[in-house]
């Protein structure tokens, strides 16, 4: 399938947009979860304004797609796509975290709208997913759920039930993300545990995988719309990825997992992604 | 029609409600057939999910169901519904307030062959203590029923505590279950006797032995949260001293809760149930209970105990 330039264009300057808006969002001088923002900010980027059926002003449509980020530590990812989106004003985003704010440091149900499930304790997204899956199939509405993992994530044990579970359930409309960005809370996600061939783990346990660089749009795109064609089994879509891609201090920087910006640091950012 | 065994008439009652009910929906993990999940599977396989050993998943994947506007009711021992899965439900049901609810199947002592492994002792502490849930524990096959009705007539995540074994009814048939409420069993009006699920049917016994001697108000603690504590007061009021019944350690459980309730207006309070301890293995349910001293002896010293003494 081809995209358009114009498309691949638009796309960019969102997810460039959605970038600048984790930086107003996390400020200065308050911990914030820049890395792994920025290196899922083109997938979320797709799929909220390319892929997804959703609708801002009616969050609750049941004909709707649905995106879970199990990675909930950067809801502020989640909130500046939903607020570029319509959910809510972009203005609301940087008062993230402040006390009585609607927009809690991880996704909240009850407070913030277009959020699926309450997540943040790690490993539980895809299994919430595929509930939402099934129960999409049960109520026969034809829309899919999307879940964004992170590569540190999967060592929790819950995510490997839900991968074991999912294909038994033949939940074609499940489609997981894994952002690879190599790096966790506290170093190298490879010297923490052995994550071995993770495509070939998805396959044995049923599962179509398809593996691309998650900051190409093209190959997003394509992975998000062959996603559509696979049937009977769900898809895995492992996206290669940057962590703290756009923000040229924080790529692959360990210590901006959930960093600090000090007042020079949040305007270099800002600057770079302007 | 009548049942004697928790479990069946969870199992029924289920299957009764899915009839009209489609949004029911039933979570086993490889317990389908002692949890009774197996009857709701028969009769409606599309909106039962097998799920394997894998607790934790069984309950996220609730979550997922719920979202979609289903009443989930995920089903296992009591040991794992809290134990294995307390992140899943803290920080996804409970926090999110959603519409999931979870079976904690042969609690207390009533698995007595398993031993300590098996023996859920610390549910209703586990759950009475997460924020948004309610905590239920009926006292015999006939107030499940009803209370399996309640749970999904409202809204929100809610924990049902059930026995394994066969008992006979001390509630009618049919009576609607009020969440929150206690329910005089028996008036009375020296000693008020609070009892949690098959520690009912062992109060009842025991008042009735004493009648001649003291008169003792038997209260059905069949909501452990929400509690009505203006009602737990009142139910105290007239009587000197309260005893506590329950299948479940004496640290966090409903004698902990009735003692929150009347802290304000304090009575001298005896809590017989598991002494912070684990239990163990037994051949049959009767004789676990009188090695962890859960009978209706044991409640007949409690009352004249606390009449003696205050």
């Amino acid at each position: 399938m081809g995209y358009s330039d114009e498309l691949i264009r638009e796309l960019e300057e969102k997810a460039r947009k959605i970038r600048r808006d984790v930086i107003v969002s996390i400020g200065v001088g308050v911990a914030g979860h820049v890395g792994g923002s920025n290196s899922a900010a083109d997938i979320v980027t797709a799929l909220y304004f390319y892929k997804m059926k959703h609708d801002p002003k009616n969050p609750s449509m049941e004909d709707r797609d649905r995106f879970l980020l199990s990675k909930g530590h950067v809801g502020i990812l989640q909130y500046s796509a939903l607020a570029e989106a319509g959910y809510f004003p972009v203005d609301a985003l940087e008062h993230t975290k402040e006390l009585g704010s609607f927009l809690q440091g991880h996704p909240d149900v009850q407070k913030t709208p277009g959020i699926e499930a309450g997540t943040g304790s790690l490993g539980q997204g895809l299994s919430i997913g595929l509930g939402m899956a099934l129960g999409q199939k049960l109520k026969k509405i034809d829309r899919k759920t999307y879940v964004l993992m992170g590569d540190g994530e999967i060592a929790e044990g819950q995510i490997w039930e839900a991968a074991m579970a999912a294909a038994a359930f033949h939940v074609d409309n499940l489609v997981a993300i894994l952002d690879r960005n190599g790096l966790q809370a506290n170093g190298p996600t490879k010297v923490r545990f052995n994550s071995g061939d993770l495509g070939a783990k998805f396959l044995s346990f049923g599962w179509h995988v398809i593996e691309i660089n998650g900051h190409n749009m093209r190959e997003i795109l394509k992975a998000l719309d062959d996603a559509d064609q696979v049937k009977g089994v769900p898809t895995v879509i492992i996206a290669n990825t940057v962590k703290g891609k756009g923000v040229s201090f924080a790529e692959n920087v360990v210590g901006f997992h959930n960093g600090v910006l000090s007042q020079e640091q949040y305007e270099q950012a800002l600057k770079e992604l302007s | 029609m009548g049942y004697t065994n928790q479990r069946q008439a969870y199992g029924n009652t289920l299957v009764e409600l899915g009839k009209t009910d489609e949004r029911i929906v039933v979570l086993d993990a490889d317990l389908g057939g002692s949890t009774m999940g197996k009857l709701f599977e028969a009769e409606f396989p599309e909106r039962h999910f097998e799920m394997g050993i894998a607790e934790a998943d069984m309950t996220s994947v609730a979550a997922g169901l719920a979202q979609t506007g289903h009443i989930p009711f995920t089903n296992s021992f009591a040991v794992f519904s809290g134990g294995r899965a307390f992140d899943q439900i803290r920080q996804t049901i409970a926090i999110g307030k959603l519409n999931v609810k979870i079976c904690g199947s042969s609690s207390g002592l009533s698995d007595f062959g398993d031993g300590a492994t098996h023996q859920c002792v610390e549910d209703m502490a586990i759950f009475r203590a997460v924020p948004n849930m309610t905590v239920l524990c009926p006292a015999d096959a006939n107030e499940t029923v009803e209370a399996v009705k309640a749970m999904v007539e409202m809204q929100g995540p809610c924990y049902i505590r059930l026995n394994r074994n066969d008992y006979e009814n001390s509630t009618q048939e049919g009576v609607p279950f009020k969440i929150g409420e206690p329910v005089i069993m028996r008036e009375g009006h020296d000693i008020a006797l609070f009892a949690a699920g098959y520690m009912v049917h062992l109060a009842l016994e025991a008042a009735e032995a004493l009648k001649d001697k003291i008169s003792v108000k038997v209260i059905n603690v069949a909501t452990i949260k929400p509690l009505n504590t203006e009602a737990v007061i009142a139910a105290a009021a007239d009587c000197k001293a309260v005893v506590t019944a329950e299948e479940h350690n004496i640290r966090g459980g409903m004698g902990s809760a009735i003692a929150e309730a009347l802290c304000k207006n304090p009575k001298p309070i005896e809590f017989v149930g598991m002494k912070d301890e684990f239990g163990c293995s037994a051949h049959n349910y009767k004789e676990l209970l009188e090695h962890f001293g859960l009978t209706t002896k044991a409640l007949i010293a409690a009352v004249e105990k606390m009449y003696n003494n205050y």
